[in-house]
């Protein structure tokens, strides 16, 4: 079994959401909120609600497209909003510039729909990320399994989701550390082929874990 | 000022078997760096209410995490509480003619109970409005104080919000039930959700033996769909609204309501909205309005559990935790779309929302033509609840409030 020489340390990450003063109640309002929001915010309201809502496999990808699916009742638009995938983006400032992109282009096409009220309005928040290390690392598979197995929904989505943005490439810690370190680049991409809008965290994980015990049984 | 040494301790391990060992692990490794750190939390009452039911679970949970919690809670005399009660309408909106006595009551009790407490400790959470002027007695130095709302503040008095804000404005941060609630402040305002106790006996798991006795002794028959809206009778709850949208689903099927909340003897409004609630109900032997003594947690907990579907027909709202109780217990919930409802029923996810009567009828009769549906919408709402309003979560949150606080993020 392969022995990593830089072992992988298990981090848990807890999210506090700091309140915004932008807040959007049409969605030409919603379109300068995304243009003047934070990058924190772009983060919250798309990577980190893809966590808090992990359990929800069907039609809900986005804080942005939710509220203009249920507040505006503009679900042509809600469905271009959902189908920005954020694993196509390793910087807020890409995801940004196409979110903004697929309301410019929906208010200029009908501008009768930009300046509608909707039924509740959209608060903009920033995520505030506090880490920790859970004092468990692995040098090998078979540690690197029971880490992961143990993990809370926290810690998976900081080390499979977040971690996307932090390491700027397309791909997750758990890849980057099986192929950097282990070698093993087939499982890592299959690992990181696991959709994450059609899985809960929960069936990613047992996913992972069926992925890494196929690998375990070739040795 | 008082300190309350917090009863009913349940061990954290025990929150294992619901939440998941790794979720107590990351308890333990978030509260790893703030072990022996003093925090202290003021409030205004020990026993009643929300904010105190939720000290009491959560200063020994954050005890057992090896942390130095005290909870201290103010004294005060009945014109001070006249005046907070006064106070704490206006914030709601309520018209409200401040005079200055009222202020003076207010700082007077302030500075009394302040003078009684070292407010040394490195973290120091002040709840709601009644202790805000604690913050006058902040020592020099780099403790930090945060302020935590649970009311909501998007229509306040002008008057009476000044007169807070001069206060709420030297705090390091404040915390608020939903974005609505907030406020335009200088300071950091953060979004900290109540949250229910997995363990109380309001939401632990009951044998179907005793839920069918509940069954049995309110004359509910377990056979035919039953509607339930748990709530006091309150016009803002709009019990009245709920019997309406029954009797438009009754048309359709053949379905009970039950209007269930705290008993309205000792409250002259309260009784007064009842007597509306049996006139509106016309003695229909299917509408069951059950007054029961001091929320009977355990019979709260069966009716919930009995129900088809739970509903929450509020005209305004605060957070509303009956919802995430219900959804707890994986039962579908329509509810309006008021206060902290929405963030609770992600809409056609975890729940329905609606905005009137006949929305609320035509939500109920959705999930009774398509059990299916309402049942995944239990499945998803019991996920969110246990991913965001359960008392573990709160204290997760605390912790990484104080990392932040502490790492100056």
């Amino acid at each position: 079994m392969n022995v990593a020489e830089t072992p992988f340390d298990f981090v848990t990450a807890s999210y506090l959401t700091r309140i915004g003063n932008q807040s959007a109640g049409t969605l030409a309002e919603l379109l300068t909120g995304l243009e003047h929001c934070s990058d924190a915010s772009i983060f919250h309201h798309t990577f980190q609600t893809l966590g808090t809502h992990h359990f929800l496999t069907e039609g809900f990808s986005n804080d942005f497209a939710q509220w203009t699916l249920s507040s505006t009742n503009r679900s042509d638009l809600a469905e271009q909003l959902a189908a920005l995938d954020i694993r196509d983006y390793t910087s807020i400032a890409a995801l940004r510039s196409d979110l903004c992109r697929v309301v410019r282009d929906f208010c200029e096409a009908q501008p009768q729909f930009a300046s509608q009220s909707g039924l509740e309005r959209f608060y903009f928040c920033e995520s505030v990320e506090v880490t920790v290390p859970l004092g468990r690392s692995a040098c090998n598979l078979d540690e690197f399994r029971d880490g992961l197995e143990h993990l809370s929904h926290a810690s998976f989505y900081f080390h499979f989701i977040s971690s996307r943005l932090r390491l700027q490439l397309q791909t997750n810690d758990f890849s980057h550390w099986l192929s950097a370190s282990l070698g093993l680049r087939t499982l890592a991409d299959s690992i990181n082929h696991i959709d994450v809008y059609t899985s809960t965290l929960d069936s990613a994980r047992a996913k992972t874990l069926r992925l890494i015990d196929r690998e375990r049984r070739k040795v | 000022m008082t300190e309350v040494l917090a009863a009913n301790r349940i061990p954290l391990e025990k929150y294992a078997d619901v939440v998941g060992v790794g979720e107590i692990e990351e308890l333990r490794a978030l509260a790893k760096p703030l072990r022996g750190r003093s925090i202290e939390m003021i409030n205004s009452t020990a026993v009643g209410g929300g904010v105190a039911e939720i000290l009491n679970r959560l200063v020994p949970l954050a005890e057992e995490l090896d942390l130095s919690i005290r909870w201290d809670v103010m004294k005060g005399a009945e014109e001070f509480f006249d005046v907070t009660k006064s106070f704490h309408n206006a914030l709601h909106g309520e018209p409200y003619q401040a005079k200055p006595r009222n202020f003076e009551v207010f700082l007077s009790y302030n500075e009394q109970n302040r003078a009684t407490l070292p407010l040394d400790a490195e973290f120091v959470v002040i709840h709601d409005p009644q202790p805000v002027a604690f913050i006058d007695g902040r020592p020099s130095g780099s403790n930090h104080w945060v302020w935590r709302c649970h009311i909501d503040l998007s229509h306040p008095n002008r008057a009476v919000w000044d007169f807070l804000e001069k206060f709420v404005s030297r705090y390091d941060g404040a915390m608020f039930s939903s974005p609505e609630f907030s406020r335009q402040l200088s300071i950091p305002q953060y979004l900290f959700y109540p949250a229910i106790d997995p363990l109380s006996e309001k939401n632990c798991p009951l044998d179907s033996e005793f839920i069918q006795q509940v069954l049995h002794r309110y004359q509910i028959d377990p056979q035919r769909p039953i509607l339930t809206q748990i709530s006091r009778f309150d016009r803002l709850k709009d019990p009245v609204g709920v019997i309406r949208a029954y009797r438009i689903v009754k048309r359709y099927f053949d379905c009970q309501l039950v209007l269930a909340g705290g008993s309205a003897s000792d409250d002259p409004e309260g009784a007064l909205v009842l007597k509306e609630v049996l006139r509106a109900a016309e003695h229909d032997p299917d509408i069951k309005i059950l007054e029961l003594p001091a929320w009977a947690p355990l019979e709260v907990n069966a009716l919930q559990r009995a129900s088809t579907i739970v509903v929450q027909k509020s005209l305004r709202e605060g957070f509303g935790l009956t919802v995430s109780e219900a959804l707890w217990k994986k039962k579908p919930v329509v509810a309006s779309a008021v206060g902290g409802i929405p963030t609770q029923i992600i809409h056609k996810h975890t729940g329905l929302l609606a905005h009137s009567v006949e929305g609320t009828a035509y939500q109920i009769r959705f999930l009774l033509s398509h059990p299916e549906i309402a049942a995944k919408l239990g499945e998803h709402g019991h996920e969110h609840v246990k991913e965001n309003f359960l008392i573990t979560q709160k204290l997760k949150r605390y912790l990484a409030l104080f990392l932040m606080l502490d790492r100056n993020l």
